[in-house]
């Protein structure tokens, strides 16, 4: 069994902001857009050393995503940012047609996302983002599990050519990928090998996954962990390898289990190679308030129901 | 409630109670619901002619939503100590299984809320809305609502205000908490807000300045002479220049205590400055 080290606890919107310093100065297009939460975005640096870059848009997160689309024309790479909750419901139709149907390079970057946002309460916690943005055809969509990860993922977006949603959080979490990794779009990560039951995980509940591996592992369990970071377009390929490999699935993210990566596992093992799968996520619930850590527990998303979920998957082979 | 005094001994409660909710959690937003402490304790205890025996559809009575849901905290201790529900519940602010949540919300069934708040600049299209079923239901009563200067931005509430205006929805009392501060800072220097005053006008709405939004007879003031505007074919505003984390010397002149909560220490030199009045819960 591989060992992972948390290198020390970080919040994944850091990673984000940080991505985003880096590519102010490397990348003279990109451009940065906020909704009056400048600070939660972690873009004060970006903010601070391109000023002529840096677009406040005040609390008006419509036009935001519309003057994201605009400045495409002519050759910029705007990246917006706000929640995730602002960044999708609020703006759905706005992206739908000026950023998605017109097939514009706007990069929309969502903190705060999920449960873990914590005392803020449902209004701010969206469990649905990952349903509205891969509905939308030709938008890619991604949740980073740890700040690395999300360092990366923010640099290699601005290297692909078209809409991204690219989703992030609150708290401090495990930081246990490769500091400079290179993030590939669409290719799952292989965490660890196993031949009785395969973990699919993304976002927040990756650290989670290999935390459950570790205890299924003393009950002689072994279990394939994969890291889908990038929910669409899916590496169907690694889910499938592993199916094949193992013959149970538990899929975990945090999201309501309609329209989330347990959905999109499914229907590709539907097609492909049917499994029986268990499904660690919200079960059509809105949130509420309470510590991270609590809600985690509370709505079952943490490594303890990663745990159950796979022996009761395993139990259905 | 009648005098003065007694109403600013509940004034100095509630910002009491704020402070303590804030900090017990360390989370939520202490400067914005400092700033309209008077605003809320006039409304609930003069104005509003609301019963605290909570129905949802408050036929016969006067109705407020409040849409810049984040200041939650002067909401909950208004309606605890008006008699909405239980002072002692405001212990449970922001924590796991509660009825008062980060943001207000009518899905745990707290008596006194009738629509969820805290995604910004929905609120005025609900209170139009509800002020249109007052009239269709020959309802004499009045809605009011607050909002936030920064939560103007948003564009829905120009789409709502331009309703309103049009359509001469003459029962309505918003307010707008103008404190000139946002997450980010000054208004000014997000997104200037320009003159509200010609931009209310210009949409058709009767305007009314309150140049001490802290001091209670200019809101009693302000309230009688917006019910006095009622019913003349036009939306009312009070627009209601508030000092953000009024009562509490270090979160005022700053934006810093928009959505942060004060450590021990600070929290000790806070209350200091607002003795307890009516009982801490
Ligand atoms: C749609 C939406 N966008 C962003 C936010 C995050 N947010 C919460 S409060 C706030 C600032 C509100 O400013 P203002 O209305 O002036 O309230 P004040 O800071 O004066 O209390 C922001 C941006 C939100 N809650 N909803
Ligand atoms: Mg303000």
């Amino acid at each position: 069994m591989k060992t992972y080290e948390n290198t020390g606890s970080k919040d994944t919107r850091s990673g984000f902001g940080a991505g985003l310093t880096e590519l102010g100065k490397t990348n003279p297009n990109v451009v940065a857009l906020c909704a009056d939460l400048t600070g939660s975005l972690k873009m004060d640096e970006f903010k601070a050393n391109h000023p002529e870059r840096f677009f406040q848009v005040g609390i008006a997160e419509a036009n935001m995503i519309g003057l994201a689309a605009g400045m495409t024309i002519g050759g910029k790479i705007p990246f917006t940012g706000t929640f995730a909750n602002f960044s999708t419901g609020r703006v759905y139709d706005q992206i739908r047609q000026s950023v998605a149907y017109s097939g514009k390079n706007v990069k929309i970057c969502a903190s705060h996302a999920g449960i873990t946002l914590g005392e803020d309460g449902a209004t701010h916690q969206i469990l649905e983002d990952l349903g509205l943005m891969k509905m939308l055809p030709g938008m890619t969509v991604i949740n980073t599990c740890d700040f690395n990860q999300t360092k990366a993922a923010t640099k290699a977006i601005a290297a692909h050519n078209g809409p991204v949603y690219l989703r992030f959080g609150r708290p401090k979490v495990a930081n246990f990928t490769p500091e400079n990794q290179t993030f590939e779009i669409g290719k799952a990560v292989h965490l660890q090998e196993g031949t009785d039951v395969s973990i699919i995980a993304t976002g927040h509940l990756v650290w989670e996954a290999l935390e459950a591996a570790k205890r299924l592992h003393e009950k002689g369990i072994t279990t394939d962990v994969i890291n889908i970071h990038t929910i669409k377009p899916l590496d169907e390929a690694a889910i499938i390898n592993s199916a094949k490999k193992t013959g149970c699935i538990v899929t975990a993210e945090e999201h309501n289990f309609l329209g989330g990566l347990g959905e999109s596992v499914a229907r590709t093992l539907a097609q492909h190679h049917p499994t029986p799968q268990e499904f660690v996520a919200t079960q059509d619930t809105f949130g509420e308030s309470g510590t991270p850590a609590e809600l985690m527990e509370k709505y079952g998303l943490n490594a303890k129901s990663i745990v159950e979920k796979a022996e009761k998957v395993i139990a259905r082979k | 409630m009648s005098s003065t005094q007694q109403l600013q001994d509940f004034v100095t409660q509630v910002r009491r109670d704020i402070l303590r909710q804030v900090h017990a959690v360390n989370s939520g937003h202490p400067g914005g619901s400092l700033g309209c402490a008077e605003f809320f304790s006039v409304l609930f205890q003069e104005v509003l002619n609301a019963s605290t025996d909570f129905d949802m559809d408050g036929k016969e009575e006067d109705l407020f939503f409040l849409s810049n849901g984040h200041i939650s905290p002067v909401y909950y201790s208004v309606l605890a100590r008006s008699g909405y529900f239980p002072v002692q519940e405001l212990n449970t602010f922001r924590k796991l299984d509660s009825r008062l949540q980060g943001h207000p919300t009518t899905h745990e069934g707290l008596p006194g809320v009738r629509i969820a708040s805290g995604s910004l600049g929905q609120g005025m299209s609900v209170a139009i809305g509800a002020a249109l079923t007052k009239k269709l239901n020959g309802d004499q009563h009045l809605v009011y609502s607050l909002h936030g200067d920064g939560e103007l931005q948003e564009g829905q509430n120009w789409e709502a205000i331009m309703y309103a205006g049009s359509h001469g929805v003459d029962n309505l009392i918003a307010t707008v908490d103008y404190n000139k501060k946002q997450i980010d800072g000054a208004t000014d220097d997000v997104l200037p807000l320009g003159s509200l005053r010609k931009k209310f006008e210009a949409f058709d709405w009767d305007v009314i300045d309150v140049k001490e939004g802290n001091n209670l007879e200019a809101i009693r003031n302000a309230f009688k002479e917006a019910k006095a505007k009622t019913g003349n074919k036009k939306p009312i505003v009070i627009l209601m220049h508030t000092e953000m984390g009024n009562g509490v010397d270090f979160m005022m002149n700053t934006h810093a205590w928009h959505g942060k909560a004060p450590n021990d220490e600070q929290l000790e030199s806070a209350l200091a400055q607002n003795p307890e009045t009516l009982g801490d819960y």
